[in-house]
């Protein structure tokens, strides 16, 4: 037994699957020292992730694939893993635990996630060789192997389990039967109509169904020869596989004196009857509820994370569960209620049989309570979201069914009929464009925008009122292409940025392989749009927890210097608000002529550049720069760049507030901030504005009342002046609003999206709203973005050149 | 394995994973890129991008491939390949590893080497 590090309280984790380990990596984000943890998983694998055994089974993945924390990740944070040993008996008395080779391990808290087993009712028959489980690798080792050998396999069970068996065990080449026990197909998750469009699919790729199918007995002599039905029903097997369900496992929690209904009792705070002992995952009953779906156990894992880690606010309240089916080309969806469950409740639904297409959202006093969607699933995560944030949606019903990209189209008169329109008749008031105009433009022009249509015909070029009826139009004659809400990352997944970072944060992904398992990433590496991205997303996310993967970063932020064409690199030392020293400029102009450095260069912010330096001699120019005191001006990075200031009142006659002293107080709180793309910042000491702050991400500008805040300007490629954020009276106001917009804008803008393009997105009044209308929220955000500097504000300069990461500065020399 | 055929770099642990490190002969201007990926497989490139020629060795590693920090091209590290639609190829370098450590081969350096020369 190891000694433990002083002060650490001892976490022991009896379970190493999905929710245990889930929880662990919700504790460590937040506390990453608290504990010394010691994890005993029965299995002799790491932690993988049980849902995608179906795709193993499938071929579609190997184990390794499915891995979610290899043995290095126990490595990397200090946990201890005792694998194949079982746990035999907990003392709650003395606080202990016993493994199988009669270890006792203490504990100060206990971490109860031992899953559950499969159901096996009474069937005669049930011990002979050649029945199997569908629970975990060595099952599908198993039925692997069978699949080679054997011909025939029954799956016993048409639940979600039992379909990904069946449909498995096909790709392996047998001939699959499935008995179950209702009459139609995954009766839990999915009403009659899309249980049978499922048994239809599934019958052409050539699986059996015998539904109303009760299972009397396994026949056979030694190895199984097939299934008997109560109704006479005789099936030919080679293997019988038992999907039938599952149970909690609490056979430790009950030997021990837990409190223990179906499964292991526990309280919102994820507590057991004993309060040092806790429990997450299958093997648990909350409110009378057992569990088996991953969503609520994410939910479950998260909260008692942050329980362990000290934050007793954390409470459980299960979130709507949802289920997809994983056999490829097959797409099946469902959360909450299945049907209408009283006259109160209304149904909506749209059923395509040609297409195979069937959706059907139940709504009870407005809200969707309940959505079954089968052949086109891309809109379940949306109604789920409805479903959870409760949204009344009467505004939008009629277009609800066709899905978010439809109904998210604002100002579209949901009964609009373009059909009947009169082509005379005034579309544009202001401008005076008829319907036959507009179509004609559109036609002649092959118009696919509405852009374009108002480019060519004005109309809704003015005050706008008419553009949901231009774009009708322009939908009509096939033009309008929908914009995609949230747009995939790249090639290596289908989900977008907005999803990948609720996620990150509401399902506790600290890694960027904990991403990749989550969603199901097409590649196994990612690739270097999406790498980027998500490191910077888990950065933003956990700041204090996540550890920087520089493999995923653009080399400018890697090396700390920015490469020029010619693959040499170019220095800017930080200049606080663009002022310097006789000094300063002394040691930069030592440093150009000593390593004979060909180009100096004033920068538009006001700063001093120093470009052509080679690779190599990097480490040697910033030291010598930081002995004069000078640091990165991370003019290389996705970050804070420059305060750009003007004199201001100290010196200008027209100066109202000391703009340049201002700019240096918010260059000292914000430098070394990671954003999702460069951020430039200026402080104009009057309305003249010679610091050019109205084109800026974050201008302020100083008037005799106080300061005025404008936010989301660019004087890039696409000019675009500032919005008005706010005035405010006096300096730390500056500070705190500067602060919350920061982190407003690390958190929600996707990763290569400037301020200005998020802001125009978005819209002003939603970043007013959050950060000028409501004061605790402004003052939450500030908050976050201290927390999060605290962790970066360390030149990366002054490490590299003591030695941090010095594989990236020297060139291998060889003889040859 | 002969020995005066292949030319010792350094150890498969000089370089990061999904990184590269560049290796250069005093004999010749020429870098050459030597890559390791995250399943720890190494290759070698002449350390030129066929676009403008930026140093691969400061991309991106992902899969079996990597990113030119210039523009973005993606070079297939086993073939040396852009790939498309972009057109383009890369010299590759043959690489051996035994017991953690990386060795070039020495014509395929000379060969580059010549190439390069050549091309001057």
């Amino acid at each position: 037994m190891r000694s433990g590090k002083p002060g650490r309280e001892r976490l022991v984790v009896v379970g190493n699957g999905m929710a245990a380990m889930r929880t662990v990596e919700a504790l460590l984000a937040r506390a990453p020292t608290r504990y010394d943890i010691t994890v005993i998983g029965a299995e002799p694998h790491p932690n993988y992730n049980r849902i995608l055994l179906s795709s193993v089974l499938a071929g579609e993945k190997t184990v390794d694939e499915i891995v979610i924390n290899p043995g290095e990740w126990y490595a990397d944070h200090d946990i201890m893993l005792l694998t194949g040993e079982p746990v035999t008996a907990i003392d709650p008395a003395a606080a202990t635990v016993m493994v199988a080779d009669r270890t006792v391990i203490p504990y100060d808290r206990l971490l109860l996630a031992t899953g559950s087993k499969p159901l096996a009712p009474a069937i005669p028959g049930l011990g002979r060789s050649g029945v199997r489980a569908f629970r975990d690798i060595a099952d599908v080792d198993a039925m692997v192997a069978a699949s080679r050998n054997h011909r025939r396999a029954v799956v016993i069970g048409g639940g979600l389990l039992g379909l990904e068996a069946a449909w498995g065990l096909k790709r392996r080449g047998m001939a699959v039967a499935v008995v179950h026990l209702m009459p139609t197909l995954m009766e839990r998750q999915l009403d009659a109509t899309a249980g049978e469009l499922l048994q239809r699919d599934l019958d052409a790729r050539g699986i059996a169904f015998f539904t109303d199918g009760q299972t009397e007995e396994i026949l056979g002599t030694g190895r199984v020869e097939g299934v008997l039905l109560a109704d006479g029903r005789q099936i030919p097997a080679d293997l019988v596989v038992l999907a039938i369900g599952v149970r909690p496992n609490v056979d430790l929690a009950r030997a021990a004196g837990l409190d223990v209904n179906r499964g292991l009792l526990v309280g919102d705070d994820m507590r057991t009857s004993d309060p040092h002992i806790y429990a997450v995952g299958e093997c648990i009953e909350h409110n009378g509820q057992v569990f088996g779906l991953v969503a609520p156990i994410w939910e479950q894992a998260t909260v008692c994370g942050a329980r362990l880690a000290g934050d007793e606010e954390a409470v459980y309240v299960p979130p709507p569960v949802f289920t997809s089916l994983k056999i490829t080309g097959i797409d099946v969806f469902s959360a909450g209620a299945l049907a209408a469950a009283d006259e109160a409740d209304e149904e909506i639904t749209l059923h395509d049989a040609r297409r195979g297409v069937y959706k059907k959202l139940i709504l009870r006093d407005d809200r969707i309570v309940g959505s079954v969607l089968y052949g086109s699933v891309a809109d379940g995560p949306w109604y789920v979201e409805l479903m959870r944030e409760k949204v009344d949606v009467s505004a939008f019903r009629d277009q609800l069914v066709f899905g978010r990209a439809f109904a998210e189209r604002t100002g579209v008169p949901p009964s609009l009929d373009v059909v009947a329109m009169a082509d005379t008749e005034q579309v544009c008031d202001c401008n005076g464009v008829s319907k036959g105009r507009i179509c004609a433009a559109i036609r002649n022009n092959g118009l696919t925008t509405l852009d374009a249509v108002r480019a060519h015909t004005k109309a809704s070029a003015s005050c706008g009122q008419c553009t949901g009826k231009v774009e009708a139009i322009l939908a009509h004659l096939g033009g309008l292409v929908v914009p995609d809400p949230d747009p995939p990352i790249c090639k290596c997944t289908e989900h977008g940025h907005d999803a990948v970072r609720r996620a990150i944060r509401t399902r506790c992904l600290t890694t960027i392989a904990a991403v990749y398992q989550a969603f199901g990433w097409k590649t196994t590496d990612g690739c270097q749009k999406c790498r980027p991205a998500l490191n910077y997303y888990l950065l933003c996310a956990w700041p204090e927890g996540y550890r920087d993967d520089p493999q995923s970063r653009f080399v400018n932020e890697r090396v700390h210097a920015n490469i020029q064409r010619d693959g040499t690199y170019s220095v800017v030392p930080r200049m606080w608000g663009g002022l310097t020293t006789p000094g300063e400029l002394r040691a930069i102009a030592d440093a150009a002529e000593k390593h004979a450095i060909p180009t100096v260069k004033i920068t538009g912010g006001q700063r001093i550049d120093l470009l052509g330096v080679k690779k190599e001699q990097l480490p040697a120019v910033w030291g010598d720069l930081n002995k004069a005191g000078l640091i990165s001006g991370h003019a290389y990075a996705k970050g804070l760049r420059t305060v750009k200031t003007c004199v201001g009142s100290e010196w200008c006659r027209f100066g109202t507030q000391d703009s340049t002293a201002l700019g240096v107080k918010i260059e000292k709180m914000c430098w070394g901030s990671w954003t999702p793309h460069k951020v430039k910042l200026a402080v104009s000491g009057c309305p003249r504005n010679c610091a050019e702050a109205t084109i800026k991400d974050i201008g302020v500008v100083c008037v005799e009342a106080g300061y005025d805040l404008v936010v989301g300007g660019n004087g890039g490629v696409e000019v675009r002046v500032s919005d008005p954020l706010a005035r405010v009276a006096t300096e730390a106001e500056v500070l705190e609003h500067v602060g919350a917009f920061l982190q407003l804008y690390r958190e929600e803008a996707r990763y290569l999206e400037r301020t200005a393009p998020w802001v125009a997105r978005v819209g002003i009044e939603y970043v007013r709203r959050r950060i000028v209308a409501d004061a605790e929220e402004r003052r939450q955000l500030h908050e976050r973005f201290l927390t999060s500097q605290r962790v970066v504000q360390i030149d990366p300069w002054a490490q590299r050149v003591d030695g941090g990461e010095a594989h990236e500065y020297r060139v291998i020399s060889v003889t040859s | 394995m002969v020995a005066d055929r292949w030319i010792e770099v350094g150890r498969l642990d000089d370089i990061p994973r999904r990184g590269a490190r560049q290796v250069r002969s005093p004999a010749s201007a020429i870098v050459i890129a030597v890559f390791r990926t995250a399943a720890d497989e190494v290759f070698a490139l002449v350390d030129r991008c066929p676009h403008r020629g930026g140093p691969l060795s400061a991309g991106i590693v992902h899969n079996c491939a990597v990113a030119c920090p210039l523009h973005g091209w993606v070079i297939q590290l086993d073939s040396g390949e852009a790939e498309a639609p972009d057109e383009g190829r890369v010299p590759r370098i043959s690489v051996r590893l035994a017991e953690r450590r990386i060795w070039l081969s020495a014509s395929d350096v000379e060969a580059t080497v010549a190439l390069d020369r050549g091309l001057v």
